[in-house]
């Protein structure tokens, strides 16, 4: 990592964000990355635009919609490092639950018969055909697993990254679930 | 007995006995996920392969691969390590393992070999087959989403129950476990509930009807402790 502070940012596609509630878990130990690192764009401040010159991006979620995979693939050319967060974004997991079925068939079974209001236009980004993993769509530099990772597991990888380590998580913080 | 090198190590052995229990016996973990103790070797997962030096460096699966007198093996290495988490990922990508949700979760094989094997991320596309559940049993369930195709609940229904319910059915890639040849597990004429089948399994893919995510615990030792207590032929 460069001298000063790693700039880093998180991002929430297709999950239920109980990643970035694990990472909040971190508790005290979130005073120590925050004296390293200038959290740059995330759910949780308030930046519009995915800013340039990222050191690393955490992507919580599956890449389930038009919106993801546009803002995945700027992430990727704005960031040095990116690290599929979650099992989510490793595997697809839950969301990917829905892809044996057509998207119409997902919208229809969720939101009931008749037009759903919104989809028409643009107003709301369109579903891809299936919910899939980060690195099948763009190149990922580490993963973290878990649904959630551990908040533990969550600072092993974090205390690598600040430490310019190697970013490979083994052993029991491979597991899934 | 037999004198065979395994891992570096000399390693004595019965005749008969395969790759797997020589390493196993002498200490050496090779890991294994369709070979159950007990049951018939099926070389199903391939997960135990090992190289026989002695045989030209010939890759073959340790649970079913009978010991040689001079025999020289590899258990580990770089091309068995990639080898074997190439075909973890094509296990994990067959069907739908969503660990988060899986009556086994923190109590699976499969989950365990994740961790074991290094495999951080499924290189390969997933499949997401639609797939579904047969619930009609009153006390167990078959999720075939889960399943890995290894057969041990095969083999256990035949060779330690006799009931020989379970069975494969369709080919390839469309194969599935099946009651009675097809059909729900509540019409089954010959299981006899005795639930060894569940225990064998190494997912989630069968369970006891009402667990929830996680809450299932297996026993598969069930199947050797059973047949260690029956007379020997």
């Amino acid at each position: 990592m460069p001298e000063g502070k790693v700039r880093l940012a998180t991002v929430w596609f297709s999950g239920c964000s109980g990643c970035h509630m694990s990472l909040l878990d971190l508790d005290e130990r979130l005073l120590e990355l925050a004296a390293k690192a200038d959290l740059v764009y995330s759910p949780i401040v308030d930046i519009k635009e995915f800013p340039d010159g990222v050191d690393a991006t955490l992507v919580e979620g599956a890449v389930g919609n038009t919106e993801h995979l546009e803002l995945v693939k700027e992430i990727r050319s704005k960031s040095k490092l990116v690290v599929s967060f979650g099992d989510c974004a490793v595997t697809g997991n839950v969301p990917s639950m829905r892809n044996s079925l057509a998207p119409e068939e997902v919208l229809h079974q969720v939101y009931g018969e008749g037009d759903v209001p919104g989809l028409e236009g643009g107003a709301v980004p369109k579903l891809l055909p299936q919910a899939v993993p980060v690195h099948s769509v763009v190149p990922v530099d580490a993963y973290i697993h878990g649904c959630p990772p551990p908040a533990d597991r969550i600072w092993t990888f974090v205390r690598k990254l600040l430490a310019g380590e190697d970013l490979e998580l083994v052993g029991e913080d491979l597991r899934f679930g | 007995m037999i004198t065979l090198e395994i891992a570096g190590r000399q390693v004595q052995a019965l005749p008969g006995q395969t790759i797997l229990e020589a390493a196993e016996a002498a200490g050496i973990h090779i890991p294994t996920l369709c070979n159950l103790k007990g049951l018939t070797p099926r070389g199903a997962c391939r997960l135990c392969l090992v190289e026989v030096t002695s045989w030209r460096g010939k890759v073959v699966p340790s649970c079913a691969t009978v010991v040689e007198e001079g025999m020289t093996v590899v258990a580990h290495s770089a091309r068995l390590r990639e080898l074997r988490r190439t075909i973890l990922e094509l296990l994990f990508a067959e069907r739908n393992h969503i660990c988060s949700v899986c009556v086994s979760n923190g109590n699976c094989e499969l989950q365990d070999l994740a961790c074991e094997l290094g495999m951080d991320h499924v290189r390969v596309p997933y499949r997401f087959p639609a797939l579904g559940m047969d619930a009609s049993h009153a006390r167990y369930v078959v999720d075939h989403n889960r399943c890995v195709l290894c057969g041990r609940c095969v083999r256990a229904c035949s060779e330690i129950e006799g009931a020989m319910t379970w069975g494969f059915a369709h080919r390839g890639v469309d194969t599935v476990v099946a009651t009675d040849a097809g059909g729900p597990w509540v019409d089954s004429s010959t299981c006899t509930e005795c639930g060894k089948c569940v225990e064998a399994c190494p997912t989630g893919a069968l369970l006891d009807k009402g667990t929830s995510v996680a809450e299932q615990v297996k026993d598969p030792e069930v199947v050797s402790r059973v047949t260690e207590r029956r007379p020997r032929a």
